[in-house]
């Protein structure tokens, strides 16, 4: 039984639509990874999910329920996270604000919430009384992950979550999304960086134009020379 | 020196607390909402006049009135929230801020018609002003400052130490990424008015005790509640109110004889410093002055 099933959607922004007709599936656990040329509606696909983007047609189903256009601010309490690709963080808040923001539909588990998100991130604890926006890139991402990694939630999609950060962040990334998917949280992500991201998929989707081009177990879609070709610089 | 101190130092921190309270309150709308406010400074005149009915329905002085002058306050903002901003959520700012400048013109309109133009006062009569020394301090002045303080102190708690404080905060970062992190965005905004009338209706009350009540009282000092919101970073409701006294204090002392026993500037003057202030900020610090310093 998936987890996250999405069919024909179509929406955009205002009157364009960027999605025509995309499919999407993610089991419980598993990594997903989004690949796709710029336009392809990546983006836009998850914003959809997150309530953020008006769905004209199609169903999205989480947890067996209809969430299209449901408000963005239920998503939350629904086991559903969402880590935006810019403005990630609320920068003006502290490390550790910004991370009890992640809880906060449910301020009982905040204190337990930050103690998990530290083991996963270490760095973040001595950084807890800094504003978010006095952060690096990769600590920034950091605190958007560990704040929709909160309540622990049954799928978190970060969208593009290693852009413009150096090498070793990326590496750091990925093994993190390896780690919180073996915790038990299936991850749906959009990469530019898409051979080390499809590396550690589960599975993975190509979108070109709003519409699915391929999809197949993230190994086998890297081994695929049409797909290397097309979308993957060769 | 004690001239200075007495007429110009202790007024000019009494008139920048009452600037700091309607500053503060501006601030928060603009950062939670995204709009210049215009309906702030009769909302400040509502108060004021709300605080005036109870003095004169119940005989209470003005400073237990103070909780009838926010009772009547946070309704208003609301029901304008209702009628015109709550529809106009994702327009342009400026259509928000000229359509706040029309609600601050009904709100005027139903003041003179209740009231009338003649300017009125709570009837405290002349109170003797208390002497340390040879400080003297109008006992109003000291409640003012005190009844600031105290406001600001809570508004400080509210935003610094409760989850719905860092909520309007989160509001303020980022409203979208707020929205995905489940704050209920429609409650956020209802708790912003009815601080922001609360703020308002003290701060018109305050300056209805220190001068007396007009149906322009509130919209004479809006302008200096924005300079002095600007000058402490727009969006900041902490650096609002630092601008707010900065702001009174160099209004009052702008016309103290600094030389050769001539006023620095004619009082008449003394509004224009305001604007002076804000044009030098913009100029030259357009992020406010307390932006980067932590």
């Amino acid at each position: 039984m998936s987890l996250l099933e999405a069919r024909g959607v179509v929406g955009g922004y205002g009157e364009a639509d960027i999605l025509h007709g995309v499919d999407l599936t993610v089991a419980p656990g598993q990594v997903v990874v989004v690949i796709g040329p710029n336009g392809a509606g990546k983006s836009t696909l998850m914003k959809a999910v997150a309530g953020l983007v008006r769905v004209r047609q199609g169903s999205i189903r989480f947890g067996g329920e209809e969430i299209a256009n449901r408000p963005a601010e239920g998503m939350v309490a629904r086991g559903l996270a969402y880590v935006p690709q810019e403005r990630n963080v609320f920068p003006s808040l502290t490390v550790e604000e910004n991370l009890a923001m992640g809880a906060f539909v449910r301020p009982a588990a905040v204190a337990e919430g930050i103690a998990r998100v530290h083991a996963i991130f270490p760095e973040l604890r001595e950084k807890r009384r800094v504003p978010a926006g006095s952060l690096s890139g990769g600590q920034r991402q950091m605190v958007a992950v560990g704040r929709a990694l909160m309540l622990e939630p049954r799928l978190i999609m970060l969208d593009e979550p290693t852009a413009g950060l150096s090498p070793r962040f990326c590496g750091l990334i990925f093994d993190k999304v390896r780690e919180i998917a073996a915790g038990g949280t299936a991850v749906l992500m959009v990469e530019q960086n898409a051979r080390p991201a499809l590396a550690i998929a589960d599975r993975g989707v190509v979108l070109a134009m709003g519409r699915n081009r391929a999809e197949d177990a993230g190994p086998a879609l890297l081994a695929n020379p049409e797909i290397g070709r097309l979308f993957l610089g060769g | 020196m004690l001239e200075l101190l007495n007429f110009y130092l202790i007024p000019g921190l009494v008139l920048g607390a009452i600037y700091a309270l309607a500053a503060a309150g501006v601030s928060l709308v603009y950062g939670v909402m995204r709009f210049a406010n215009f309906m702030h400074g009769d909302m400040m005149t509502w108060g004021a006049y709300a605080a005036l009915v109870a003095v004169l329905a119940l005989g209470i002085s003005p400073w237990v009135a103070l909780p009838f002058a926010v009772a009547a306050t946070i309704p208003v903002a609301w029901a304008a929230d209702a009628a015109f901003f709550g529809r106009l959520r994702r327009a342009a700012p400026a259509v928000l801020l000229i359509s706040s400048f029309g609600a601050a013109l009904m709100i005027r309109a139903v003041v003179y018609f209740v009231f009338g133009p003649t300017p009125q006062n709570y009837g405290q009569g002349l109170v003797p002003p208390l002497l340390f020394g040879e400080v003297r301090i109008q006992q109003r002045h000291l409640f003012i400052l005190a009844g600031a303080a105290l406001a600001a102190l809570a508004l400080h708690l509210l935003l610094a130490r409760t989850r719905a404080g860092r909520a309007m905060r989160a509001m303020a970062d980022d409203p979208d990424l707020a929205r995905v992190t489940g704050v209920p965005v429609a409650g956020v905004i209802r708790l912003t008015w009815a601080v922001a009338a609360a703020l308002a209706a003290i701060a018109g009350t305050f300056l209805a005790i220190d001068t007396e009540l007009t149906p322009m009282l509130g919209f004479n000092v809006l302008l200096a509640a924005f300079a002095a919101a600007i000058l402490g970073g727009i969006g900041r409701p902490w650096g609002a109110a630092l601008g707010g006294l900065l702001l009174g204090l160099a209004e009052e002392l702008s016309s103290y004889p600094f030389l050769a026993g001539e006023p620095l500037l004619q009082p008449a003057y003394k509004t224009a410093v305001a604007f002076a202030v804000l044009v030098l900020v913009l100029i030259f610090r357009p992020q406010g002055l307390f932006r980067g310093m932590g």
